[in-house]
């Protein structure tokens, strides 16, 4: 390891400063962390750990204390049941459905948004305004797009002679709807991070590649690409984690139906933990999912840090 | 160390936010966390009824706010099913219950179960003129435990059967004097749904299908209970599904899509609207759906849920809805009189309840000749009698998981994704799953 390089300096500036004057500033910072720090504590590491202890016990909703011991016995269901393998293969599914077209479509929009002349602010407003709706929202107006023999997009989709599938009915189709409807809800948020990196990359970048011959395809592939890699590591992170995260709009739209064909892993921590009042089993069913994703944001921060060492 | 229990943890946290809020927010957000009631002459009623019911329920809700002025009453009504019930919990667990509140006879013994009712003494209601002999007995008698009341029962709310009456005149199915042949086997029921099929060129009847698992799971133990089948044993520590019957139920309801005589793919919005658009001659829901029918102005009667299989013994399945006392977090008799006073009034108004289709459980006005002049609402107060309500369990009842896993399995058959006898072994893994499950309560 390289412990000479560049980020062990400040501190190490900060190391052959007299030590009162640390303890001085020690206190100030301390202060000013504590605000957040507080909250963190109280409404995030406490009740992790509190989970974490509870996801051992036979802990019920309705019942005070933690319950009679269980040792491993709530992993042990977990892992067996086919409910948790399922939902959390609806829940990865999802994942690969949105995460992907959320990341290549924001990509494209933030490019024809960027090129276009006249109208600008029009296009970021489109892409963008979806984004800003409450999740029920959103859930109401695409139960009505997709209400079967009344709805838009079927009425729509006969109109030019497609017979449309009943998009939340169907089993096969609903995860897909959902993943249209959350597409169409979130893009905007991808669309302007890609937007800021687009504006970041020098323009004189693009007149030296014109001038040496070079057309829009090739200056898309050979300079925008990759001067927006940093762009494209932090919206997939942050897209990952946020379709791993979905919950509100299978909730709302299809309560984990038809058929427990859109439960997601969340849905299933919900119903577990507040609906069946299984409180401890709830909490494994987290613990697992957390591991799931700890693995995904190691294999993210791996690959960042690759990055990081390349430029 | 002394074990903290979760209400102690949750009075705890509510009281550290409490006090953060009190610096800088907005008497609202200060009055939603702390605990207890602050008005003197408040009134917190939390109801589950959309669509008619709501309507009826709001202008019940407006009755009982004319005849008590001084009573401050805000009602809230919330999704119903098992968001209801969980948010109804978290609330009493969390010391901010409402004073009353509607649950239904198969979700209140969980809640007796949890500790999270109050047990009404009968004295108390005695002074408000409201006996256990002017309820009905089935219902009074089913929300019984141990003997003692925890719940006052509105009504019954059976599984019926819609029919149109132009179309049904026009397929030959209506006898002289009006009223609809009785479709008491299966091989009736087929031949009524082709002689319908053939006069609206589209569907001879329809029912609720896709994102929608209470409504086929209703119709499932319908039948299955004219069968003489179970579901549940033993408090629901047992799965003791016939699997002869279910099959034979099962069966017809897959023929009944598959020979297109009902759609296979439809949610409960366009089952409504299939009917009331002529699409379909029968339809099948619950009574509530009464107050839809009317508005839309269709020619319309409704009749007890066709009795294929149990001959001379009637069965539907069916639930109540009850008025219960959520646990309070302190005793206050004005208050609980003001809750029994709201209870007595919901009583009295059982025309309006009984005029938006349910069964009223209120004798006084059951037995009247009003309520019998009320058609076609009298025409299946039968139904009171041959009700089944959903097995007892703690995953049980109106809406839960039971009739989540249940209703899944039974719309994958009337969808046609699954054959009768692979949705059945889906459905007993999934019940064995949770009857094997230690009740967490």
């Amino acid at each position: 390891m390289s412990t000479t390089e560049t980020p062990v300096r400040p501190r190490a500036s900060a190391a052959t400063e007299p030590q009162s004057r640390r303890e001085r500033q020690g206190l100030p910072a301390a202060g000013f962390l504590a605000p957040f720090l507080i909250l963190y504590l109280a409404f995030i590491i406490g009740p992790a750990l509190y989970g974490f202890v509870m996801s051992f016990f036979d802990t019920s909703l309705v019942r005070p204390g933690l319950g009679s011991f269980a040792g491993f016995g709530n992993y042990a269901e977990a892992l067996q049941s086919s409910d948790f393998w399922s939902s959390l293969w609806h829940t990865i599914w999802f994942t690969i459905l949105t995460a992907i077209p959320l990341i290549v479509l924001s990509f494209v929009l933030a490019l024809l948004a960027d090129r276009v002349k006249h109208g600008r602010w029009f296009f970021r407003l489109a892409f963008f305004t979806p984004y800003i709706l409450p999740s029920a929202v959103v859930a109401l107006i695409w139960i009505f797009i997709y209400t079967p023999g009344l709805g838009l997009l079927e009425t729509g989709l006969g109109k030019i002679g497609i017979t449309s599938p009943n998009w939340l009915g169907d089993p096969n189709w609903a995860m897909p709807s959902l993943g249209i409807t959350t597409i169409w809800w979130t893009v905007g948020f991808n669309f302007v991070l890609y937007l800021a990196g687009l504006q970041e990359i020098p323009r004189d970048l693009y007149e030296a590649s014109s001038m040496d011959g070079a057309g829009p395809w090739q200056q898309i592939r050979s300079i925008t690409i990759p001067m927006l890699a940093r762009t494209t590591t932090l919206v997939a992170v942050l897209q990952v984690i946020a379709s791993l995260k979905v919950f509100d709009q299978m909730y709302i739209m299809t309560s984990g139906g038809p058929n427990f064909a859109t439960r997601s892993i969340l849905e299933l921590v919900y119903d577990e933990g507040f609906t069946n009042f299984r409180t401890g089993y709830a909490a494994a069913l987290s613990m697992l999912f957390f591991i799931v994703v700890l693995a995904v944001s190691a294999v993210w921060f791996m690959l960042v840090r690759r990055q990081e060492k390349e430029v | 160390m002394t074990p903290l229990s979760r209400r102690t943890l949750l009075r705890g946290a509510l009281g550290a936010a409490a006090g953060l809020g009190l610096a800088g927010c907005s008497a609202p957000v200060v009055s939603g966390l702390s605990t207890g009631h602050e008005k003197p002459d408040s009134l917190d009623y939390w109801n589950l009824f959309g669509g008619g019911d709501g309507v009826r329920m709001n202008q019940m809700l407006d009755g009982f706010r004319a005849a008590n002025p001084r009573i401050d009453l805000s009602a809230v009504t919330l999704a119903w099913g098992n968001p209801y019930y969980t948010k109804l919990s978290l609330a009493t667990l969390g010391d901010k219950p409402p004073d009353v509140a509607i649950s239904h006879l198969t979700r209140m013994k969980t809640l007796v179960a949890s500790d999270l009712l109050e047990e009404i003494q009968l004295a108390d209601l005695a002074r408000y003129g409201i006996t256990p002999d002017k309820l009905d007995n089935t219902a009074w008698q089913a929300g019984l435990v141990d003997g003692k009341a925890y719940a006052i029962p509105l009504d019954t709310h059976p599984f019926v059967m819609f029919y149109n009456t132009d179309i049904c005149q026009k397929a030959g199915l209506l006898d002289a004097g009006g009223q609809l042949l009785p479709l008491d086997s299966p091989e009736k029921f087929t031949d009524a749904m082709q002689k319908a099929k053939a006069v609206t060129k589209a569907y001879g009847g329809v029912v609720s299908v896709n994102g929608d698992t209470s409504t086929p799971w209703r119709m499932f133990q319908s039948w299955y209970s004219q069968l003489g089948g179970e579901v549940l044993a033993d408090d629901g520590k047992k799965v003791v599904i016939d699997d002869a019957k279910a099959t034979q139920v099962l069966t017809f309801m897959q023929s009944l899509t598959k020979s297109g005589l009902f759609p296979a793919d439809i949610d409960y919005a366009g089952s409504i609207a299939t009917f009331t658009n002529g699409q379909a001659g029968f339809y099948f829901q619950g009574e509530w759906e009464i107050s839809t029918m009317q508005t839309a102005k269709m020619p319309f009667s409704m009749t007890l849920f066709p009795n294929l299989y149990g001959g001379s013994k009637y069965a539907v399945q069916a639930d109540s809805h009850t008025l219960i006392i959520p646990k309070q977090p302190n005793v206050d008799a004005a208050r609980l009189d003001r809750s029994l006073r709201l209870i007595k009034s919901m009583l009295d108004q059982s025309k309006t309840w009984a005029e938006g289709g349910h069964v009223p459980a209120w004798l006084p006005f059951r037995d009247s000749a009003e309520y019998k002049a009320l058609t076609p609402q009298s025409n299946y107060a039968a139904a009171a009698e041959g009700a089944v309500y959903d097995p007892p369990g703690w995953y049980s009842g109106s809406g839960s998981n039971f009739e989540i896993v249940t209703g899944s399995a039974i719309a994958t058959v009337l969808g046609d994704q699954q054959a009768p006898a692979t949705a059945l072994q889906q459905m007993r893994d999934q019940l064995t799953h949770l009857s094997t499950t230690a009740s967490p309560i």
